[in-house]
C-alpha cells in the first residue's frame, strides 16, 4: 500500500514528452533533487526526505537561429564513476552542467545538416555508461561522450549507428562490475532496441525488432531489457539474445516513463492512462527465466502521467508528474 | 517539435469555430439565410486554395496570440461582426473544446479521426440550406474542388506517417495547448472538466484500437512457448474495442470526440475566474520583450495573403453577434477579463521596419473586407491596426 505524500510545487507545469522526471538521490545528504522539463525551460527542485522544497533553479535551452525559443526535451542527471552532470538536451543541441545546474561545462550543437524541411531536429535519451555519457538524436544516431573526472574537457568519441528513427530512450546496466557483456539498450520511434557493449569502442549486440509502436522508454536490470511501449505493453527481453519472456499487458495508453531500483529488481511503469504500476522482476530458480510479478497499481486521477521514478534504492517511494500539473507529486509505502 | 501540426489545429479550431458560431446564431434568432451565408463565407475562406497552400507548408507553431488574430479575420470574413469580448470568449472555447479532443484521443493518430469528424460536419453546414440555392451549388461546387485538394493534401501531408510521427505531433499539440484551463460550462455540467479546469481521463471504456486490455502477465521459454500465465488488477475498467475508425473520405469515424456538441442549442458560457492559477509562465510570455513579433507578423501576412475574404453579392446588412446571452453580460465580460488571459498582441512598432509595412500594404489591398468597423486611413494600415487594437 501507499500513500501520498506531501507534493513539491513547481514554477512551470510539466510538458506533455516522455521521461520526464528525473531524480537524483543523495542519501548521504539527505536530499533529493528532482528535474522536470516544462517547455522552453527545465526546473531542478532539491527536497529534504519530507518533501520539503529546499532550492529551486530554472535552466533554459540554448538559443540558436530559429523562429520561437528551443523546447527542451529532457533532463537528466548522469552518475559517472567521479563525478555527476547533469544533462539538458533539446531542439538545438545538448548542454551539461554540474550537478546542481549552476555551471555549463559542455555545449555540443546538433548538425541538422541532412534533415528534411519536415523532419524535427533534436537530441533525445539520456545515460551514463562508465565514464561516457550516450545521447540519443533525431536521426537515429548515438552520440557517445567522453568524460573526464573533473573539469570541463568533454569530448565527443564516437557516433553509434543502429536506430533509423528518432531515439526515445537509453538505458545502461545499473550494476556497475557486474559480468553482463550487454551494458546498454537504445529505444526509438518505431519500437526497435538495439543491445551495445560499451567500452573505449561501443559494440552493437543484439537488435530487437519492434512492431509498429514506439517505445517511449526502457531499463536494463541484470541482464534483461525492460521495453515500455506505445500500446501500453511491457515487454522483457533477454539482452544478450534478443528473447522475449515476458509480455505484460499493463497500460490502457502509451507508457511514458519506466524505472528502476536494482537493488530489489522492483520495476515502475507509468502511462497516460493515468496509472503508475510497480512489478518485481525475479529470475526462477527452477527454470531461470525471468518472472514478473504485479506489487502495486496508483491511479493519479486526471492526470496524463508524464514522469516517474523511485526515489529512493529500495523502491519504497516514488514521484510523479503529469503534463500541465505545476508539482510533483509523491507517493511511500506504508 | 513537429513542423506537421499547423494544420490539424487550424482545420479543428475552425470546425469547432463554426459549431459555436452556429448555435449562437440560433440562440440569437439570426434568419436562417443570413445565418447560413455567414457559415458560408466562414467556410470557403477557410479552404481557400491559396491559403491552403500556406498552412500545409512545413512551419513551427506560433503563439496563441498569432493564431487568434487569422480567427478574428475568419470569424469577419462575412456580413457578422463581433466584439472584443465575443472574439475572444469564442476562441476560447474553440481552443477549450480541441485541447480536450487532443488529451482524450485514445491514439496519437486518432486526431485524424477528429479531423475528419470536423470535415464531415462542415460538408452538413453547406448541404443543408434550400434558400439561395445558385449560390449555394456554387459554393459547393468550388468547395468539392478545394475540398478535394484539402484532402490531398492532408493524404499527402498525414497518410504516411508513422505512430512516432503522430506521436511528436499529439506533444506539439499539447505543449500549445499547456497551460490552459478555462472551466467551460458545458463541460462542467457534462462532467468532462473539473471545477478547477482541468478535464476529467475517464478509466473505463474501450481501450484504442490495437491495444490490449490491461491484466494480464505472460511469461515464455526460450524458444517462445507460453509457460505461464498471470491476471492483476489493473484498476481501471477497461473493454476491448469494437473496431477502427475509418480514416477514408467515408466512413464511420467511431470516435464522438470533434463532433457537434452544441447541437442541443444549449447556451456556452466560459468561466473566467479560477483559471489564473498557472498562468505565472504565461504572464511572462505576455510581458517579456517579444523578439517573435516580426517573424509572427510575417507568419500572419503570408497566412492572411493567401485568405480571400469575398465580396457579398448584394447590400447586405451586417450584424453584430454576441457570444453571451445580454449585451450587459458581454460589456461586464470586457471588464473583468483577467490581464493574464489577453490576447492582446504585443504594440508593433509600425515606424520601424517600412518595407516589411510595405509588403503587408500590398498583401493587404489584395483583400476586400466589408463592413469593416474600424475607420481606418488607409488599406495598409488595416492589418497593423487590426493587431494593436486587439
Amino acid at each position: 500500500m501507499f500513500r501520498r505524500e506531501r507534493s513539491i510545487p513547481l514554477r512551470g507545469s510539466a510538458a506533455a514528452l516522455c521521461n520526464n522526471l528525473s531524480v537524483l538521490q543523495l542519501p548521504s545528504r539527505n536530499l533529493t533533487h528532482f528535474g522536470v522539463v516544462h517547455g522552453p525551460s527545465a526546473q531542478l527542485v532539491s527536497a529534504a526526505p519530507e518533501g520539503v522544497p529546499l532550492a529551486q533553479r530554472q535552466l533554459h535551452a540554448k538559443e540558436g537561429a530559429g523562429v520561437s525559443p528551443p523546447l527542451i526535451t529532457q533532463v537528466h542527471w548522469c552518475v559517472l564513476p567521479f563525478r555527476v552532470l547533469l544533462v539538458l538536451t533539446s531542439h538545438r543541441g545538448i548542454q551539461m552542467y554540474e550537478s546542481d545546474g549552476s555551471v555549463m561545462v559542455y555545449w555540443h550543437a546538433l548538425d541538422s545538416g541532412d534533415a528534411s524541411p519536415v523532419q524535427a531536429v533534436f537530441a533525445r535519451g539520456i545515460a551514463a555508461s562508465g565514464h561516457f555519457i550516450c545521447v540519443g538524436t533525431w536521426s537515429g544516431r548515438i552520440l557517445v561522450f567522453d568524460i573526464p573526472a573533473k573539469g570541463p574537457n568533454i569530448v565527443l568519441s564516437e557516433e553509434l549507428a543502429g536506430h533509423q528513427t528518432p531515439v526515445t530512450d537509453i538505458a545502461t546496466e545499473p550494476a556497475q562490475g557486474q559480468d553482463c557483456v550487454a551494458d546498454m539498450v537504445t529505444a526509438d520511434d518505431s519500437g526497435l532496441l538495439c543491445v551495445w557493449r560499451s567500452g573505449p569502442e561501443f559494440k552493437l549486440l543484439t537488435r530487437i525488432p519492434g512492431f509498429g509502436v514506439p517505445c517511449p522508454s526502457v531499463q536494463l536490470w541484470h541482464g534483461t531489457v525492460a521495453a515500455g511501449y506505445g500500446d501500453g505493453q511491457v515487454r522483457l527481453y533477454e539482452a544478450g539474445t534478443g528473447t522475449l519472456h515476458v509480455q505484460i499487458s499493463a497500460h490502457a495508453r502509451a507508457i511514458c516513463a519506466l524505472d528502476l531500483a536494482p537493488e530489489v529488481g522492483k520495476l515502475l511503469s507509468a502511462a497516460e492512462d493515468t496509472f503508475v504500476h510497480i512489478w518485481k522482476l525475479s529470475r526462477s530458480p527452477e527454470s531461470g527465466y525471468t518472472e514478473v510479478e504485479h506489487c502495486h497499481g496508483e491511479c493519479v486521477p486526471d492526470t496524463q502521467v508524464c514522469g516517474a521514478r523511485f526515489c529512493d534504492p529500495s523502491g519504497s517511494s516514488f514521484a510523479v508528474t503529469g503534463y500541465d500539473l505545476a508539482e510533483i507529486l509523491r507517493f511511500s509505502s506504508v | 517539435m513537429s513542423v506537421r501540426t499547423l494544420p490539424l489545429l487550424f482545420l479543428n479550431l475552425g470546425g469547432e469555430m463554426l459549431y459555436i458560431l452556429d448555435q449562437r446564431l440560433r440562440a440569437q434568432n439570426i434568419p436562417g439565410d443570413k445565418a447560413r451565408k455567414v457559415l458560408h463565407d466562414i467556410i470557403s475562406t477557410m479552404f481557400n486554395r491559396k491559403f491552403m497552400e500556406e498552412l500545409f507548408k512545413p512551419q513551427e507553431l506560433y503563439s496563441k496570440k498569432a493564431l487568434r488574430t487569422v480567427y478574428d479575420r475568419l470569424a469577419h470574413a462575412s456580413i457578422m461582426r463581433l466584439n472584443q469580448a465575443s472574439m475572444d470568449k469564442l476562441y476560447d472555447l474553440m481552443t477549450m473544446a480541441f485541447k480536450h479532443q487532443v488529451l482524450l484521443c485514445p491514439r496519437p493518430k486518432d486526431v485524424l479521426l477528429v479531423t475528419f469528424n470536423h470535415l464531415d460536419a462542415i460538408k452538413g453546414f453547406i448541404q443543408d440550406s434550400p434558400a439561395i440555392l445558385h449560390q449555394v451549388e456554387e459554393i459547393f461546387r468550388q468547395l468539392t474542388e478545394v475540398k478535394c485538394f484539402f484532402l490531398l493534401c492532408l493524404w499527402q501531408t498525414y497518410g504516411g506517417l508513422s505512430a512516432g510521427e503522430f506521436q511528436l505531433i499529439r506533444q506539439t499539440l499539447l505543449t500549445f495547448f499547456q497551460d490552459l484551463h478555462i472551466r467551460v460550462s458545458l463541460f462542467l455540467k457534462d462532467k468532462v472538466q473539473n471545477s478547477n479546469g482541468r478535464f476529467v481521463l475517464p478509466v473505463s471504456g474501450p481501450v484504442p484500437w490495437g491495444t490490449e486490455v490491461p491484466g494480464l502477465i505472460r511469461m515464455f521459454d526460450s524458444k517462445g512457448k507460453e509457460v505461464k500465465k498471470v491476471e492483476f488488477k489493473h484498476g481501471g475498467n477497461y473493454v476491448t474495442a469494437p473496431k477502427e475508425g475509418s480514416f477514408e473520405l467515408y466512413g464511420d469515424r467511431v470516435l464522438k470526440l470533434g463532433t457537434n456538441m452544441y447541437s442541443m442549442n444549449r447556451p456556452v458560457e466560459t468561466h473566467m475566474s479560477g483559471a489564473s492559477k498557472n498562468l505565472a509562465p504565461r504572464t511572462q510570455e505576455n510581458i517579456a520583450p517579444n523578439p517573435l513579433a516580426k517573424e509572427e507578423l510575417n507568419f500572419l501576412a503570408r497566412l492572411m495573403g493567401g485568405m480571400e475574404i469575398k465580396k457579398p453579392s448584394g447590400p447586405e446588412p451586417g450584424f453584430r453577434l454576441n457570444l453571451f446571452t445580454t449585451d450587459e453580460e458581454e460589456e461586464q465580460a470586457a471588464l473583468t477579463r483577467p490581464e493574464e488571459l489577453s490576447y492582446e498582441v504585443i504594440n508593433i512598432q509600425a515606424t520601424q521596419d517600412q518595407q516589411r509595412n510595405e509588403e503587408l500594404a500590398r498583401i493587404m489591398g489584395e483583400l476586400e473586407v466589408t463592413d469593416q468597423p474600424r475607420q481606418s486611413a488607409s488599406k495598409g494600415d488595416d492589418l497593423l491596426a487590426m493587431m494593436d487594437g486587439l
